[in-house]
């Protein structure tokens, strides 16, 4: 299953950040991953939250364009030689991959891709033995 | 055809219309000779006397006025009543310098009533409707003109000037209001808030809406239209002639009829001020046929547009002017091209985004910059770097094209640029020239 990620436009200025993740904060929204891209003129921010439709519902009343992105998750030993091995895997699959970024767990390390197809590399990878998280796996995390 | 709210005038025969300017003109440059030491000053620099103007046809021999006369001849230069016969007086909101004030009997507020009541009538207006006035009430002209006009309808009309957003809407909604009166910036707010709030155009009970004070475009009266559920008429007037209702939109949407009783419209090359033939673009140009304490001859009024007298399916006879692409004011000139803000709106609508836009124009190492803040909306936003950027150089593409100069959008969050809730604020211009 794929996995909701927030992705905000921010303006690239001072402060912008820090007031979307004032938002979060005052309404007890936890990011449990984030990455920023940028250009010289605007960012985009992109998180896996515990709550993904009440940070979309919190983050639009407080003026913030905020959509949400299907991702895949995948957990992977945090040791030496996992990351490689799953690429291989999505090597195989012919799966280019658009971004990715990762957060380590207490036990596991997590990957998170943006995939061009997302539909079609999940039923490869899953026939390679390779099961994406779900939503709620990923808030038990 | 449609309902008109004065028939036998509205639909004269251009013949009847034409004698009745032929009547008027005379008295009126006579009337001011005798009541207006500065017009009559100006007349004799020219050496133009009442006796020349025996028809219509001799308003081109009569001096112009422009704003910088109304400046020059401020407070009471140009009044031609003694203060007790003046009722009231309303004032532009005038950018730079001293305001316009003018000054009405109660005979011209009769008159300017039915101007207004003309254009509620041909928006479908009858004494059913509820109007909701959603303009400034005060100096501005658009709260007390249609104000007026609704009540010679006989609506029921709701008096709730403009801003406090929630309060039009709990209005809207609460009281029914089948008519909606406001600048189109507001309107545009207005249903844009509408839209958020989760109504959809058929649980919005208006019907029409009279939008005026400011250029808008023909997308983004569409865009008001779908969103509302209505239909959306242009209005046209400004406060040296009277106010809106100068010229108003019937139901065929294909320009204003300008009432003819009371106005006289010209157009002229603004450079050399030669009076051009109908159907070319120039200057537009107001003279007042009737009015008492203001009477304005000649008025230059920096809008740029053309008239018509091709007949309208409406069944009105009177004259035709397009949308002003712009006052003479409004238009930018950046780096030596004319630039009118309702073009740089026809390329964010047609692109999908909201009118909500700002313009800076500034000087560097003397060569102007010109940058567009866009807001940018949900639909158009994309989790993808590379295809925002995408979509933003469609923006810049399709201003270039329009312009034929380089622009630098900039996306900016939403709500970010400042909103009037009269008339939006859409240049700023630091250049020091």
């Amino acid at each position: 299953m794929s996995v909701n990620q927030v992705s905000v436009f921010l303006e690239n200025k001072s402060g912008t950040l820090n007031r979307m993740t004032e938002v979060l904060a005052v309404n007890n929204i936890n990011i449990r991953a984030l990455s920023l891209a940028d250009s010289s003129e605007f960012g985009i921010v992109r998180m896996i939250v515990n709550d993904v439709f009440d940070a979309v519902n919190v983050l639009k009343e407080n003026n913030f364009v905020a959509i949400l992105t299907p991702v895949l998750v995948y957990g992977i030993a945090d040791e030496a030689g996992y990351l490689n091995n799953l690429l291989q895997n999505f090597t195989e699959a012919d799966v280019n991959i658009e971004y990715m970024y990762a957060f380590a767990g207490k036990e596991r390390a997590y990957m998170i891709f943006r995939v061009n197809d997302t539909k079609k590399a999940e039923a490869v990878l899953n026939g390679k033995g390779l099961k994406s998280l779900t939503q709620e796996e990923i808030a038990a995390v | 055809m449609g309902n008109y709210f004065q028939e036998e005038i509205e639909c004269a025969p251009v013949e009847k219309i034409k004698a009745l300017q032929d009547e008027l003109l005379p008295k009126q440059v006579r009337y001011v000779w005798e009541n207006v030491p500065y017009y009559r000053k100006k007349m004799e620099d020219k050496g133009v006397t009442p006796d020349d103007i025996k028809s219509a046809d001799d308003l081109y021999k009569l001096p112009f006025l422009s704003k910088a006369d109304l400046k020059e001849a401020y407070p009471y230069g140009l009044l031609a009543v003694p203060l007790k016969d003046c009722v009231r007086i309303h004032s532009t909101s005038g950018t730079t310098g001293k305001r316009v004030v003018a000054f009405y009997t109660k005979e011209d507020i009769d008159i300017w009533d039915d101007c207004t009541a003309r254009a509620i009538v041909a928006a479908g207006g009858t004494k059913d409707d509820v109007c909701q006035v959603a303009y400034g009430y005060g100096l501005f002209t658009g709260g007390a003109g249609l104000d007026g006009g609704s009540h010679k309808v006989g609506c029921l009309t709701i008096p709730a000037s403009s801003g406090n957003t929630e309060r039009q809407i709990m209005f809207i909604m609460d009281l029914q209001a089948t008519i909606l009166c406001c600048t189109p910036s507001y309107a545009a707010y207005i249903a844009e808030t509408l839209k958020e709030m989760g109504y959809k155009p058929e649980d919005i009970p208006l019907k029409a809406g009279i939008f005026g004070a400011e250029a808008w475009s023909e997308e983004m009266r569409r865009d008001i239209e779908k969103t509302l559920g209505i239909k959306a008429y242009d209005i046209y007037g400004l406060t040296e002639i009277s106010g809106p209702g100068v010229a108003f939109e019937c139901s065929e949407q294909r320009g204003m009829h300008i009432n003819e009783d009371h106005f006289i419209a010209e157009i002229i090359d603004p450079d050399t001020g030669e009076v051009l033939p109908e159907g070319s673009q120039g200057e537009l140009v107001f003279t007042s046929l009737d009015k008492k304490a203001f009477p304005l001859l000649r008025y230059r009024t920096r809008d740029i547009c053309t008239l018509t007298r091709e007949k309208c399916s409406c069944g009105r006879t009177h004259i035709r002017m397009a949308k002003p692409k712009g006052r003479s004011d409004d238009m930018l000139i950046i780096r030596g091209v004319n630039v009118f803000p309702s073009q740089i709106e026809t390329v964010l609508m047609n692109n999908g985004y909201a009118a909500n836009y700002q313009i800076i124009v500034g000087r560097v190492n003397n060569t102007d910059t010109f940058e567009v803040k866009v807001e940018m909306t949900p639909d158009m936003f994309t989790d993808n770097l590379g295809e925002v950027q995408a979509r933003r150089k469609v923006l810049e593409d399709g201003l270039r094209a329009m312009l034929g100069i380089k622009a630098k959008v900039t996306l900016v969050a939403p709500k970010t640029i400042v909103r009037s809730e009269g008339k939006a604020v859409r240049v700023i211009d630091t250049r020091k020239i």
